[in-house]
């Protein structure tokens, strides 16, 4: 044994610091840290994610300008002056105008907003029937999951651009049809992993407590699933956004989308695709304008995964 | 003679999201040549981080090891470099990891995997390091070697799966073998041959081993020294005699007494409250907020090692010269002398005849979990169901709660029906305590709506305040702070965890209580108090148990009657004391002697009944008796299915021969 022993060299210490206190019990059960909620305690993790904060404040800025944009001149975005079409930026008109002379800084704003109008519906779609879907898929099980999954796998099979063609052949392209073409597909990927968490869930012990208590499906699955899948269902929505902006842009870049006079993110780019040598400032805005988005809204969502998802954690 | 491992001032910390977690703190060790030294601490005492320390795996993105040095046969295992430190873990230190399901690659052939370190170490062709598998796999009693190296682990059982562990841990005859928690997820017949296994091969090969483990029965069975953690502190250490004999630290008398052996009687000696935050380590003795003894020094100045003897040595100014003395089994006796009050229990409350739970598997087989139980619990008893995993008990629970629907048979409740449209008035009367106190409670939700769950769903208070009011007193219940009803479970320790989960099946104030293996995740000193505070409500609100567990001794203590399952059926049951002192069943014999008891002396010289083999699987049990395959005595007349007889007053048994 050559370990050093400590109490050879006695130190005497005073009698009363030998006296038997006894255990403190309310500290060994004290909870010290403050209160902090699963929201909370993301939010404090996502705070640390620069990316994602420089994410946020873009995209936060983007959405403010779309509404507050059109109205800051006095140009409407399908009036027209054919006096002054394709005129360079200037004081009268900020970013210049298009081939009808229309104010490009009321158009690029009144087309972002289009364009965020239309992402909104297709995260609302996500919610609603995507995760109903899943939800109801998993809870059921069995049978009925197997054909709900079946159904699903169909969707996913048939190219999208293909049911968009084939919905301009009776409806007019606009809003309408792309919100329609989103129906039909762009809640998959939403069903899928709703259904995942819940499948996991199900199982789980604290919602056999809530059966064993007499909960109501209703209230298991509200109260219990929900609230245990919404950190994921945040996630997704956040890469559906991007992904619906692109698609929209995309559509309407190819002339399936919305028309003219309308404006969008898409139509802009279609329009300043076509004067692109002369006047490229009227493409590089509205592509400035969705890169901007489309990085920022996947920064967030990295950043959102990060903070919650339990299984980044570090 | 020189050790064999020396570890002298470890410290080892991890970088957190919360802070830094000073895991290990300060700990020096030694391991001498043919010695098994256990480690036992509670989760999160810092074992499984000294032996990963030892093995060089701790996560290199966030751990750190702060100062210390360990010396593996005079070589600093800290200073090596990744090649050198590879080639010890080939060839000189091996580990066995706890859980046998993992520690296996699904998709390689066991053989191949055993000898996958020996082949590049030891240079063998192929035939050779077929006969190495075929030669560890005799080593570890696996019969027909020469098939079993070409099977894949999905067709082992997991008995079967940590004796293939060894094997591969054997493989390149290591000096020093690292077993963390290597029994803890086996059933008790399973744990005693593998104990037995490695105790053998300690013999034959004359290596040294490491156990760690928080079973203080294992302990003793196994180890020639203790070393006894707490928070990140080895706080008593020592031959094992002397650390179970002559313990000298207070948190070792507090696990020791802690533990029920199979006569405890009265009130169940508990360490109150939880482990301390390693983040931020108390000054001071860490043990002092939990032990009765402390003294006032102990909440100013960490107490420095102590010898008792040569070998024997504590961390504790209990030791000092200037300190009192306590005599610790005098507390212990006083705890005995409570007397129990005996209910009559007259009353059927439940009546459970024939029940029968079958599963359709996808493979179109039927997995009969159940397969015809009878019992009756009586009004304010407690009924304990053992028996090993897989063997039903669980699912049993379930049926009765109305968890599964049953598939044949029937229950009564007071004498009514249960069934599908009467279930939800049950829930109310009947309620159910959960296993994992990690995966119980909704991470979402605060404590207070956790409890107040079942009050929401039958309406059971008014307002707002009403329900605060009886959510605040549930807490104090169970030993609860009032200001922990605003808290999430994440910032609770699993004991914690485990009385919210009392607490929310006390709030719809229920008069049966199934409480599915309430304490078998939780700490030694965690048990205890769970256990009481169990035993103390129920004396209070006149509640009826049914405490499902594979933990006899737990078992044996709080229930008035045991029942033991084997495979779906029920072989045995009795009162408690009766089965414990006359078990006429082979399996509950078996069983019964399995049970590791926290004193060496008992366990280096007891027989024990080792059951050969593994449990059948429930989805082609064999004919007639269920247990003859495995049975000492089993006869030809055993093919006969086994009537369920009463065989003395209120002793019943299935067997032939009892």
């Amino acid at each position: 044994m050559q370990q050093t022993n400590q109490s050879e060299k006695q130190v005497v210490f005073p009698e009363e610091m030998f006296k038997v206190v006894g255990r403190k019990e309310e500290e060994s059960e004290k909870i010290s840290k403050p209160v902090l909620s699963n929201w909370q305690d993301g939010w404090l993790r996502l705070k640390k994610n620069k990316a994602a904060i420089v994410g946020l404040f873009i995209i936060l800025t983007i959405v403010l300008l779309s509404f507050v944009g059109p109205y800051v001149n006095e140009y409407a975005y399908d009036e027209a002056h054919y006096d002054k079409v394709y005129s360079q930026p200037n004081n009268e008109h900020w970013l210049g105008t298009d081939k009808f002379g229309r104010d490009q800084w009321t158009r690029l704003w009144e087309g972002t907003k289009v364009s965020l109008y239309i992402a909104v519906l297709a995260a609302l779609l996500d919610i609603l029937i995507g995760i109903t879907y899943g939800a109801v898929s998993a809870w059921k099980g069995g049978k009925v999951d197997n054909i709900m999954q079946r159904i699903i796998e169909i969707l996913v099979g048939i190219p999208n651009l293909i049911i968009i063609i084939l919905l301009i052949m009776i409806m007019k392209p606009g809003i309408i049809t792309i919100m329609l073409a989103m129906v039909i597909t762009g809640w998959v990927n939403m069903a899928r992993l709703v259904r995942g968490q819940v499948y996991k869930l199900k199982t789980q012990e604290y919602v056999l407590a809530s059966r064993a208590l007499g909960a109501s499906t209703s209230r298991i699955i509200l109260g219990h699933m929900l609230p245990n899948t919404l950190g994921i269902i945040i996630i997704n929505l956040m890469f559906t956004i991007p992904s619906a902006i692109f698609t929209e842009a995309f559509l309407s870049f190819i002339g399936l989308g919305l028309q003219e006079p309308l404006a969008s993110l898409g139509v802009l780019i279609n329009d300043g695709f076509h004067s692109m040598r002369n006047q490229f400032y009227l493409l590089a805005y509205p592509a400035i304008v969705i890169v901007a988005l489309m990085v920022s809204f996947n920064m967030l969502a990295d950043g959102l995964r990060d903070a919650f998802d339990p299984k980044m954690r570090k | 003679m020189k050790p064999l491992l020396s570890i002298r001032n470890l410290h080892v910390s991890f970088n957190t999201y919360a802070g830094k977690v000073h895991a290990v703190r300060g700990i020096d060790l030694t391991v001498e040549k043919g010695e098994t030294l256990a480690i036992v601490g509670e989760s999160g005492s810092g074992k499984s981080v000294t032996s990963k320390a030892i093995m060089g795996l701790l996560p290199k993105q966030n751990a750190l090891v702060e100062q210390g040095e360990i010396l593996y046969e005079g070589r600093d295992l800290l200073s090596l470099n990744k090649k050198e430190m590879i080639k010890i873990r080939r060839s000189e230190i091996a580990v066995i990891f706890q859980d046998p399901m993992t520690a296996l690659n699904p998709t390689m052939k066991v053989g191949k995997q055993v000898v996958e370190g020996a082949i590049g170490h030891q240079k063998l062709n192929k035939k050779e390091a077929n006969n190495l598998a075929m030669d560890l796999f005799d080593m570890v009693g696996i019969p027909n070697p020469e098939i079993r190296i070409h099977q894949y682990p999905h067709e082992f059982s997991g008995g079967m799966r940590q004796r293939v562990v060894i094997a591969m841990a054997l493989a390149n005859k290591p000096k020093l073998l690292i077993a963390d928690e290597p029994t803890t997820a086996l059933d008790v017949t399973i744990q005693a041959q593998i104990l037995d296994l490695l105790r053998d091969i300690q013999q034959k090969t004359g290596t040294s081993i490491i156990f760690i483990t928080h079973d203080l029965g294992v302990v003793a069975n196994i180890a020639d020294a203790v070393a006894v953690m707490y928070a990140g502190q080895i706080v008593e250490k020592g031959k094992v005699e002397e650390v179970f004999h002559e313990p000298v630290h207070p948190y070792n008398w507090g696990l020791l007494n802690s533990m029920p052996n199979m006569e405890t009687k009265g009130k169940l000696y508990s360490i109150p409250g939880s482990p301390p935050d390693l983040i931020h380590p108390p000054k001071g003795d860490a043990f002092a907020p939990r032990n009765e003894f402390a003294l006032a020094i102990d909440y100013k100045q960490a107490p420095p090692t102590f010898h008792v003897s040569e070998t024997h040595s504590a961390k504790t100014w209990l030791l000092h010269p200037q300190a009192p003395k306590i005599n610790y089994k005098k507390v212990k006796g006083d705890l005995e002398t409570e007397l129990e009050v005996k209910l009559n229990h007259n009353d059927v409350l439940l009546k459970v005849s024939n029940l029968k739970k079958h599963f359709k598997l996808p493979s179109k087989q039927i997995l009969k979990a159940v397969d015809g139980i009878s019992l009756e619990i009586k009004k304010g008893e407690t009924l304990g169901l053992v028996g090993e995993s897989g063997c039903g008990k669980s699912t049993t629970g379930r049926t009765l709660i109305g968890l599964y629907e049953p598939t044949e048979g029937e229950i009564l409740y007071n004498k009514v029906p249960l069934n599908e449209t009467s279930k939800k008035e049950f829930s109310q009367k009947i309620q159910m305590i959960f296993q994992d106190p990690y995966a119980s409670l909704d991470p979402r939700k605060k404590v207070e709506d956790i409890i107040a769950e079942g009050l929401d769903i039958h309406r059971l208070v008014k307002d707002k305040q009403e329900r605060q009011k009886k959510v605040q007193t549930l807490l104090d219940a169970v030993g609860l702070q009032s200001d922990h009803a605003q808290r999430f479970p994440h910032e609770f320790s699993g004991g914690q965890r485990q009385r919210i989960g009392i607490a929310r099946a006390l709030a719809v104030e229920p008069e049966l209580i199934i409480a599915d293996e309430p304490i078998s995740a939780l700490d030694v000193s965690i048990q205890a108090q769970v256990v009481n505070l169990l035993k103390k409500l129920q004396k209070d609100r006149n509640l009826t148990y049914l405490f499902i567990a594979h933990d006899l001794s737990m078992v044996k203590y709080i229930s008035d009657r045991i029942g033991v399952m084997y495979l779906g059926a029920m072989v045995e049951m009795a009162s408690s004391d009766d089965l414990y002192k006359n078990p006429l069943h082979p399996y509950t014999q078996a069983l019964l002697s399995a049970v590791p008891v926290p004193d060496p002396v008992v366990e280096k010289t007891r027989e024990r009944i080792i059951l050969e083999g593994n449990l059948p699987s429930p989805v082609n049990p064999p004919q007639g008796c269920q247990f003859r395959t495995r049975c000492p005595f089993a006869t030809e007349k055993c093919a006969e299915i086994p009537q369920w007889r009463e065989v003395e007053k209120d002793h019943w048994v299935a067997c032939h021969y009892a």
